[in-house]
């Protein structure tokens, strides 16, 4: 059985049915009880579970800081980070300890705690509401950074992140909240970590995207002359090489697109593992199209950041015509 | 065994004007005539200045707004009090701290507008701080100066109950008295952040005792009664400026939507919304004024007409600045001296978006250059016309929450 819903509604569907399933789980947060979240994310989960979420008062640090306590100690803790920008107000708890708790307890302590929060840019927000930190995340050793970009997946990973022993933050692309319904599996729908999906196949010319990004991606490769193989990444950390590797040996030409700014983005980890591991099979070099070395803008030059279909579909042309 | 008290405190709640507008002369601050009708003149702007930005944001001329309905009395009492050339250190609901401070109303529709035109300092006014709790941090530092300087002045942070949960705003508040910083940390109580009211953030009695942990002075306000408020924050900044910082709760309702993506009606009752009704801070003010005969209908009508004169020129001024938006300038203020990759980013952009300006050749080529076989090829269109007023996205379903808050 499959039903058609949203990404947010898909967000939410995980969020009751982990809860049913497992009384450990605590969803809490700024405004995720009464009002049901700012982008309405656990609309009503207040009242079906009194017990497993709660409202907190407007402190990250302590969001975080309280889950690693929580999930070092039998909980399940699914914090809500109202926008990914306010991590930073306890990025220290998930760097110095939540990140850390299993390696330097040489694995007697963990913390399975899953940090839900709506990222990225196109929806016209206030400043700060609108970043792209994916690689912020993935350079920390021992967290989990996720991104689905629909709705099934943002089902399935998310229960796999609240099932999985080891702290994970999980973005939602704002912009994809309420984009398009889709096809979800009603009941257990797991899609495993660290698994990327190939999603368009062909021979030319490989794509790597994800989040927001894979739409774009899409777009683009729909009017292109080429035919492209695209790639969702899904999980950005750890990450999938072997799908990708296997993809450039056999197109011998990448594009990697993220939203995110270009320098220290994931593009360049990926054009890494592409230069370790399959270096000899390309034939041109590997394109990036990114957001810019620039402080993501308001919202009136915000389409001039994001790339857009049209900026893949070039990024895509040079790497045909190299 | 030893067992006694070693410290005790009390807060103080201040109140010059009642709900009826009655005056404790003993309470009443020193302001003339012309005063009291700039500081109506004010609350009244600030009222007007909200329903139309928040109207600009409901046709899709304007982004995300938060209004402070309801607060003018807390923000004009106490912006007033600061010298012009003291900081004033906002969070981001403060247009009528902004305006008080002599902001022009274009620049606050600006920043609405998603133009980083409107967070440009002209005068000793921080831009607006989106992330809660962080600014009075910055009043520390910049009153930490004038200590070090040893400079009469004080500077004065605005935040709300929320803020109060945060971590910097303990440090902040901390910090300063411990460095003797020239700060006033003035915290608008409006009872709500988004949908959490004020007994979630915490179970202390009173905002104002969160100085006491600082070994700094905490007084309340009742935030709806602007000569209250001038009273206290005059006090304040006075103390303040002698390099002993000051906690001020102003107890005040917030009594419209919390940004216009948001919906009240989700989480509190009309009831609760027209309890504060009744406490009005302009009602109240005009109330006193027309007692102390400074107003009458002409007089309120002139001071009508005037303020929508203003907003109208106002408001075209800003429209045009919104149509006049270069993309390309993005990349002009990260650094004093744009480094030589983020030049070379700029100048794909220009080629390939293009802003007026048609790239010129540059050292080292990029991939883009290489693929077009080393040409710089410029399309050069003007974006003059963009239309970044288009407002396609709220159109669909569930208007409220599209942009979170
Ligand atoms: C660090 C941080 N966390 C969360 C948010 C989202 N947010 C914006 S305003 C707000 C509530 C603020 O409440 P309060 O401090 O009482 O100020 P008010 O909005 O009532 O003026 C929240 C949670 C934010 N902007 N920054």
């Amino acid at each position: 059985m499959a039903n058609e819903i949203r990404l947010v509604e898909a967000v939410r569907q995980a969020l009751r049915e982990e809860m049913a399933r497992d009384e450990s789980v605590v969803v809490y947060g700024e405004d995720v009880g009464v009002s049901g979240g700012v982008f309405r994310a656990t609309q009503e989960l207040q009242d079906e579970f009194p017990e497993q979420v709660y409202d907190t008062p407007l402190a990250e640090a302590a969001i975080l800081g309280m889950g690693v306590g929580l999930g070092a100690t039998g909980f399940t803790p699914v914090p809500e980070i109202q926008f990914a920008s306010f991590a930073y107000q306890g990025f220290h708890q998930l760097v110095q300890h939540a990140s850390r708790m299993r390696s330097r307890t040489r694995g007697t302590l963990g913390v399975p705690m899953t940090v839900r929060t709506p990222y990225g840019g196109g929806i016209r927000a206030l400043e700060l509401h609108s970043e792209s930190f994916e690689a912020g995340f993935a350079h920390v050793p021992g967290l989990k950074t996720v991104v689905p970009s629909n709705p099934a997946d943002a089902k399935g990973l998310l229960t796999s992140a609240i099932r999985d022993p080891d702290p994970v933050i999980f973005l939602e692309p704002t912009s994809r909240y309420r984009a398009s319904r889709e096809s979800v599996p009603e009941g257990d729908h797991a899609v495993p970590l660290g698994e990327a999906e190939v999603v368009r196949e062909g021979a030319d010319v490989t794509v790597v995207a994800w989040g927001a990004m894979l739409h774009e991606a899409m777009d683009a490769v729909e009017d292109a002359e080429a035919d492209a193989e695209v790639i969702d990444l899904r999980t950005v950390s750890p990450m999938d090489s072997a799908t990708i590797l296997e993809s450039v040996r056999k197109t011998g030409r990448c594009v990697v697109v993220h939203e995110a700014p270009r320098t220290g983005g994931l593009a360049a980890e990926i054009i890494a593992r592409i230069n370790d591991d399959a270096l000899y099979h390309l034939e041109a070099p590997v394109e990036r199209v990114t957001g810019y070395d620039v402080p993501f803008p308001m919202f009136a030059r915000e389409e001039a950041y994001r790339p857009d279909a049209e900026r893949i579909r070039r990024g895509i042309e040079r790497a045909l015509s190299a | 065994m030893v067992r006694e008290q070693v410290a005790e405190f009390s807060v103080e709640y201040v109140q010059a004007l009642d709900e009826e507008g009655n005056a404790d002369e003993a309470e009443l601050p020193d302001v003339s005539d012309d005063e009291l009708l700039e500081l109506y003149r004010l609350m009244r702007l600030s009222r007007r200045t909200d329903e139309r930005a928040v109207a600009l944001q409901r046709r899709g001329e304007s982004g995300t707004y938060a209004p402070g309905t309801g607060q003018e009395a807390a923000q004009v009492g106490s912006a007033i009090a600061l010298e012009p050339d003291e900081w004033m250190v906002p969070s981001f609901r403060e247009s009528a701290a902004f305006l008080t401070r002599g902001a022009p109303v274009h620049r606050l529709l600006w920043y609405a507008m998603g133009m980083e035109e409107g967070a440009e300092v002209a005068d000793a006014n921080f831009p607006p701080a989106i992330p809660v709790g962080t600014q009075p941090l910055h009043a520390a530092g910049i009153g930490w100066g004038h200590e070090i300087s040893g400079e009469r002045k004080a500077a004065l942070t605005y935040f709300g109950d929320g803020a109060t949960s945060e971590g910097d705003v303990y440090e902040a508040m901390n910090v300063a008295g411990a460095l003797d910083a020239h700060a006033v940390f003035f915290c608008q109580n409006n009872q709500w952040a988004i949908s959490t009211p004020r007994e979630t953030q915490t179970r202390t009695e009173t905002l104002a005792q969160k100085a006491v942990a600082a070994g700094i002075e905490g007084v309340q306000v009742d935030g709806n009664d602007v000569l209250g408020v001038l009273s206290v924050a005059r006090d304040a900044l006075e103390t303040a400026r002698e390099g002993d910082p000051v906690f001020v709760e102003a107890l005040t309702f917030r009594r419209s939507m919390h940004t216009t993506s948001d919906d009240p009606s989700v989480y509190r009752t009309e009831e609760q919304e027209s309890e504060w009704e009744a406490r009005d801070p302009i009602v109240r003010f005009e109330a006193y004024l027309r007692d102390e005969g400074l107003l009458d209908d002409d007089r309120v009508e002139r001071i009508t007409d005037e303020i929508e004169e203003l907003l109208a020129d106002e408001i075209d001024r800003a429209k045009e600045g919104r149509d006049r938006v270069v993309p390309a300038e993005m990349f002009d203020h990260v650094f004093a001296e744009t480094p030589p990759e983020l030049q070379r980013q700029r100048e794909t952009f220009r080629r390939e978006e293009g802003d007026g300006e048609v790239a010129t050749a540059e050292e080292g080529m990029s991939g883009e250059e290489r693929a077009a076989g080393g040409e710089v090829t410029g399309r050069g269109d003007v974006r003059e016309d963009r239309e970044t007023a288009e407002d396609s996205e709220t159109s669909e379903d569930e208007e409220v929450s599209d942009r979170g808050e």
